[in-house]
């Protein structure tokens, strides 16, 4: 790769040119102080045998190399967070409602007083499932019991490994809203607006009601109390905090993570300021007497 | 009196209204003619607009040039039919995507996902003493990113810069968001020419600039 000598490398420099890889690499990583007329130097070191040549292989070498790092961008993508959150919903609620299944065939199964110990584990749940999942089968009926138990385990380390995907990727796509409402959040919220971007056009009093949307409605419609809060009611910030003050909360918090969502979109880097302006904020309605 | 078009560059009819248009590959659905002249579209374009409102832009064809800016490649790919090597940077992914195959076709484009602000991070590959820099970026200190950017210009090569009053500040007028922008892009160029696009583009200001010493 280039950058022994960053006052005079071009891309070219010390790439072998049959090499497409180390010239992408070069041209996407590469850096130089000031230009040079390039073409004539690349000629000169035997790189290229004329101008012709050079431009080919400059255009070969930047659309590769321009591929590779938009393929790499993608990767980072909201969208694959949004798919990625609404598959682990998904697979939990799937889980859970086949492990309720599995509960209610394994208790038909554990009754008798020589198998005590297997009582406890059709208790249901993903646990039980966990649990279940260990028998040793002692019939054809059990043997499609602890199969479809051991299917149950299975989604549940698919939920946790989502999961896990969902924590460190939300921080690369919207660091400052991943900061702010915790990588989980962060990707719920961008799953209901559809994206970064349109979370970023948002206004802060729909980002404040997300995921509340049937309770909106309803009060629209002039049936019951306008909703304070929606997905983000599962933030420290909204549900740690005195209910008569939650409406408070949710609404400065909101504010704040509409704020973050445009940082992450039009500029992408971490803004400590606004982090500290909400931890303030929060403090002071925290502080207020709260009337019994 | 009209100014000479760049070479590569026609007035020709399409659906009975004279056009700007260039030969190459389609790109955008754009209109055609049996000749292979596709039709540019100067309400997407600001170059195209600029040579629609006869600003003197100095390209006689064949340049070498750097386009900051280039988003999905719809006058990238214009000037890439018209000019000579063609360097076009574009920080966003997505529309470097479709950037990638308009510079299949055309083997003078070479497409980098770089950022016009930082210009060190593409001066090992861009060529130095370039005939023309085409500017549209949509980012606040837009004359900042063309006296950065300088560097690439022969003394006697010439900036054209759209600047979108909308990026710099939403709020302020355009017309004092272009004259601060003029300000300091006076700190590097000479302003030769300045002309609102504003029949083409809302809020936008064309300017015509030369390196100075």
């Amino acid at each position: 790769m280039s950058g022994s000598n960053p006052e005079h490398a071009g891309w070219f420099t010390d790439v072998d040119p049959g090499d497409h890889e180390a010239a992408a690499t070069a041209i996407s990583e590469g850096t130089a102080e000031s230009a040079e007329n390039w073409p004539e130097q690349a000629i000169q070191s035997g790189f290229a045998d004329d101008e012709e040549d050079y431009y080919e292989r400059l255009h070969a070498a930047t659309l590769h190399a321009t591929r590779e790092a938009v393929r790499a961008r993608d990767r980072a993508d909201d969208q694959q967070l949004v798919y990625a959150i609404r598959a682990m919903d998904d697979v939990e609620r799937t889980a859970n409602e086949l492990a309720e299944r599995l509960a209610e065939w394994a208790g038909s199964l554990s009754d008798g007083s020589d198998r005590d110990a297997r009582a406890a584990d059709a208790l249901g749940g993903v646990d039980g499932a966990r649990a279940v999942a260990e028998w040793t089968p002692q019939s054809p009926a059990e043997e499609r019991l602890v199969s479809l138990a051991g299917r149950i385990v299975g989604l549940d380390d698919e939920r946790a490994t989502l999961r896990s995907f969902v924590e460190s990727h939300a921080p690369e796509v919207a660091p400052n809203l991943a900061e702010m409402a915790g990588p989980v959040l962060a990707a719920r919220l961008l799953s209901l607006a559809g994206g970064l971007e349109s979370l970023a056009k948002k206004p802060s009093g729909t980002v404040q009601v997300l995921g509340a949307e049937d309770a909106l409605f309803a009060h629209l419609r002039g049936r019951g109390s306008s909703p304070k809060h929606g997905v983000i009611f599962t933030h420290e910030y909204v549900r740690g905090t005195h209910p008569e003050n939650r409406g408070s909360a949710a609404r400065a918090f909101a504010g704040k993570l509409a704020i973050a969502a445009r940082i992450d979109h039009y500029s992408g880097e971490f803004k400590q300021s606004v982090h500290d302006d909400l931890a303030d904020r929060m403090e002071t309605i925290r502080a207020r007497e709260v009337g019994e | 009196m009209t100014l000479d078009l760049p070479e590569g560059v026609e007035r020709r009819r399409f659906d009975g209204r004279e056009r700007l248009a260039t030969r190459g590959e389609p790109v955008y659905g754009e209109p055609q003619d049996a000749d292979g002249w596709r039709a540019w579209d100067a309400g997407r374009s600001k170059l195209g607009a600029m040579l629609e409102l006869e600003m003197d832009v100095g390209l006689a064809g064949g340049e070498r040039v750097l386009y900051l800016g280039a988003a999905s490649g719809t006058t990238v790919s214009h000037v890439a039919d018209f000019a000579g090597p063609t360097y076009a940077v574009e920080f966003a992914p997505r529309p470097t995507r479709d950037l990638l195959s308009v510079a299949e076709s055309r083997p003078n484009l070479f497409p980098l996902l770089k950022d016009a602000r930082k210009p060190e991070t593409y001066a090992h590959v861009v060529e130095s003493d370039l005939d023309c820099i085409v500017q549209d970026v949509a980012t606040r200190g837009q004359a900042t990113v063309a006296l950065r950017n300088r560097q690439f210009l022969a003394p006697d090569g010439r900036l054209l810069a759209a600047i979108k009053a909308r990026s710099e500040d939403v709020l302020d007028d355009p017309d004092s968001v272009f004259s601060d922008a003029l300000d300091e892009l006076r700190e590097g160029y000479e302003i030769l020419e300045t002309n609102r696009l504003d029949r083409f583009h809302d809020d936008h200001l064309a300017v015509v600039a030369e390196p100075l010493e």
